[in-house]
């Protein structure tokens, strides 16, 4: 069965539209000899970046995965009071965004402003894109295939090592390739924290130098990292088929009993509520009592917070938008070009939000002046960096879709645009709409992108709260900041229904 | 029925978001755009005090020195913007360089003093900021501080110093340093303080850093110090700020520079926006700003900081032999880029 040749096309344009910062990046490099590329990239200053990099990410994403793997098992699988609340409390970081996060932190103790700190602080802001998909997963698994298991004689132990773990390893996966790339692209806690990487030297570049060719260098190693990411996540992920027919048993679960272990985990609990949340709010608070410059322009505050409501929807509408035709290729219709579509679109994800901005500005004043500054370049700009993001969620929605329904409906009669209609979409809302919803929060958190492309004039709550911090107003950036942190706790909680709803 | 109530409210959503996005486009009255990389708070200031005076529109680009310099650069003759506002002179010698800048008329630059302003004409200093060195009090005696910044080098002052290299107050003094020093002398400087110190990115962090004893002593402009005194003095409360004297480099004072761009066209209204700024009226609103940068204008005076402008000792500098692209290769050169 051939996808329709439209199809494709929409594909197509989409994966070459995600393409342009690659684009961007290959030809300004190539500006260099690869005499000077080499003298360049061959300096004890790189070095310390790769070094720096490599081991944040390493030990940012395997603490992202602990943290949210068990999380999501003491609070799906056990009989944890209030597990409905700290399933809310789980998912809230998302809502605080990483360089507030690194402010509080780093206006709290110094002592972040190291590598374990820059770790603890990365892992804090990021596990629930590990916690998410997890948690979902869980709960729409059948429960029969664990119980075969005991009923077999194994421990819960094993049963989770080689029942459950297997069965949600594509969700796992999933949510450490989310949070590998998130690692490699952040530039705002990073920079609070004091921890140069690529990133923070990238950015470093383009403010100093802006010239392209060593700026990009850098992005173009960035760009490898994210290859070999995607690479390896594609290796484990493999190729076995995860769709089965019959939804299985809604039931609930029997739950493990802590027992005597249930005071030591809600201790961690708390002790990861009051790290991840309660540490950046407090020190928000803070600001916001003690600043004397605290004299609040309701005004500003409210321009930038409708301009952010603005580009969060327009943006979380458009990645979804795009990403379904990609996924849908990719699913329905495995090709070595759809998955080179599907896979195209990642290599943006691993770059920082000002270099896909500069490539938009480049691009656009050379080729079609008429876009530059124009909110249509901005909602590009948010497109490519973060339909990843939306492809991801809307790819592990569209995996649980057995094409045996499809076909059935097919053969009942229905037309093509029919059965999407009746049959795929409303098994796939929830999913579209967990896709929108993160990508509107990450979009009504991005500052780097959106400070080189808003149109004039234009503030967001996330470039007015990094004006003030970065000109020690702190007390002035702290209404900002709390008011980003509440304009996104509808799509947090959104996720966090989504996630668990039954099936 | 719940299915209307849902549309209805989208709808409403809808209509809330795009409001404030449709009246923004709609009003057809001609607006100067200033690429500003000037402190945003601090143009938000002056901006509507010139609007009120001469009915003309503003409307502000915010940034950084070099990334909008070499924004302009890129977007050539195809610019929107129509005045260029910097922190420091290297950026604005960048955009010079690039043949982009519109000459001033005389009127424009006469009342600036002739060493804050490049030979060219070609735009002019509006403020002006000291370079000071930011001192623990409780860990460092006043006494025991360098004469010269170039002293700071040395190995007496390993592990007891903070500074934003990447930040382009620090390049401007390294600027600064080559004019004065030259090439290699300025190259041994930075080598030095890049085995004696600790990199922070912002002269902010920096400040803090020294505030809460983790660094001795840091190389910063006075504003920083004297703005959060006035704010709550969170991060000044165990310093104190030590200039240094007789044409030191580390007296250096930078320039923030104001010019029109050839491809204005707006430039009947961009040359009443720099004559607003070095203008004795603007020049006051700086002066009484938060700011508390040094107005270029003798004829108003920065009151209420610990040194006033005419007390400062700069070197000799002239801001048209401030070379942005020297330093850029010689701090990459070092490997602090």
């Amino acid at each position: 069965m051939g996808a329709a040749p439209a199809l494709v096309l929409l594909g197509l344009a989409i994966a070459a539209l995600t393409l342009v910062p690659l684009g961007y990046v290959l030809w300004t490099t190539a500006d260099l000899g690869a005499g000077q590329a080499a003298d360049f990239l061959w300096r004890p200053r790189i070095g310390e970046l790769l070094w720096n990099t490599v081991r944040l990410l390493v030990a940012g994403v395997l603490l992202s995965v602990v943290v949210g793997v068990a999380g999501a098992w003491v609070i799906e699988r056990t009989d944890l009071p209030g597990r409905g609340w700290w399933h809310g409390l789980m998912c809230a970081p998302l809502a605080v965004p990483a360089f507030v996060n690194g402010w509080g932190w780093v206006s709290t103790t110094h002592a972040v402003q190291s590598f374990p700190g820059a770790v603890m602080v990365v892992a804090l802001s990021y596990f629930p894109l590990v916690y998410l998909p997890t948690v979902a997963a869980l709960r729409r698994l059948d429960p029969a295939v664990e119980e075969v298991a005991t009923a077999l004689g194994k421990g819960p132990w094993q049963v989770f090592l080689r029942v459950t773990l297997p069965a949600i390893s594509p969700a796992v996966l999933g949510g450490a390739l989310l949070v590998g790339l998130h690692l490699l692209a952040e530039y705002g806690a990073l920079q609070l924290l004091n921890y140069p990487t690529l990133t923070t030297a990238i950015l470093q570049q383009y403010a100093t130098v802006f010239n392209g060719p060593s700026a990009t260098l850098l992005a173009l190693v960035l760009v490898v990292f994210c290859l070999l990411l995607l690479g390896l996540e594609l290796l484990l992920r493999g190729r076995r088929q995860r769709a089965r027919v019959g939804a299985g048993a809604s039931r609930e679960i029997p739950p493990v009993r802590l027992g005597r272990r249930t005071p030591a985990v809600l201790l961690a609990l708390v002790l990861l509520t009051v790290w991840s949340l309660g540490v950046p709010v407090a020190a928000l608070v803070r600001w916001l009592v003690r600043g004397t410059s605290t004299g609040i322009d309701l005004g500003e505050l409210a321009g930038a917070g409708s301009n952010t409501l603005l580009f969060a929807v327009l943006g979380g509408l458009t990645a979804t938008a795009a990403a379904v035709p990609v996924v849908w290729l990719a699913v329905r219709h495995r090709s070595w070009i759809t998955t080179a579509i599907e896979r195209s679109v990642y290599t943006a994800s691993a770059m920082p939000g000002i270099v896909i901005a500069l490539a938009l500005v480049t691009v656009s004043i050379r080729v079609v002046p008429s876009l530059y500054q124009t909110l249509a370049l901005l909602i590009a700009g948010y497109l490519i960096l973060f339909l990843p993001r939306a492809v991801v969620s809307v790819r592990s929605t569209f995996e649980l879709v057995p094409p045996g329904l499809e076909e059935v409906a097919r053969s009942l009669g229905c037309s093509g645009p029919e059965v999407a209609r009746r049959v795929t979409l409303p098994l796939v809302v929830p999913g579209l709409a967990a896709a929108a919803s993160l990508v509107a929060l990450a979009v009504s958190t991005e500052l780097t992108a959106t400070l080189l492309l808003a149109p004039i004039g234009t503030d967001t709550l996330a470039t007015k709260f990094w004006s003030d911090a970065s000109s020690v107003e702190y007390g002035a950036a702290a209404p900002y900041a709390l008011a980003l942190i509440v304009l996104s706790v509808p799509s947090t909680w959104l996720l966090a229904r989504l996630s668990t709803r039954s099936r | 029925m719940k299915k209307h109530l849902l549309r209805a409210g989208l709808g409403i959503a809808a209509a809330t978001l795009l409001a404030p996005m449709l009246a923004a486009c709609g009003s057809n009255e001609p607006t100067l755009v200033v690429y500003n990389a000037q402190h945003e708070q601090l143009l938000k200031e002056i901006a509507p005090e010139f609007t009120k005076e001469t009915g003309i529109k503003v409307e502000l680009r915010n940034g950084q020195d070099l990334t909008l310099s070499n924004q302009i650069v890129q977007e050539g003759k195809a610019s929107p913007a129509d005045v260029f506002l910097t922190e420091n002179s290297p950026a604005m010698s960048q955009v010079e360089a690039a043949g982009l800048f519109d000459k001033l008329p005389a009127s424009l630059v006469a009342p600036i003093p002739a060493p804050y302003r490049p030979r060219s004409d070609l735009w002019t200093g509006f403020v002006a900021r000291s370079t000071t060195l930011v001192y623990n009090t409780d860990q460092v005696k006043p006494t025991d501080l360098p004469a010269s910044i170039l002293d700071l080098a040395k190995p007496a002052w390993k592990g007891r110093i903070a500074f934003s290299p990447t930040g382009a107050d620090f390049q401007a003094i390294v600027a600064a340093m080559i004019d004065l020093k030259g090439e290699a002398a300025a190259k041994a400087w930075l080598e030095g303080l890049k085995a004696n110190g600790k990199v922070y990115d912002g002269n902010n962090l920096v400040l803090e850093a020294v505030n809460s004893g983790q660094v001795q002593v840091g190389i910063v402009y006075h504003y920083y110090w004297e703005r959060d005194r006035k704010e709550n003095g969170d991060v000044s409360d165990h310093s104190a700020q030590y200039y240094f004297k007789g044409g030191d480099p580390g007296a250096f004072v930078s320039v923030s520079g104001a010019g029109i761009l050839k491809s204005s066209d707006m430039k009947d209204e961009a040359r009443k926006f720099i004559a607003f700024l070095v203008g004795e009226k603007g020049q006051q609103i700086l002066a009484d700003s938060y700011a508390l940068e040094y107005p270029l204008n003798p004829k108003v005076q920065l009151e209420g900081v610990q040194m006033k402008f005419s007390e400062l000792q700069p070197p000799n500098v002239n801001v048209s032999d401030l070379d942005a692209k020297k330093v850029v290769d010689l701090m990459t050169a070092v490997g602090f880029l």
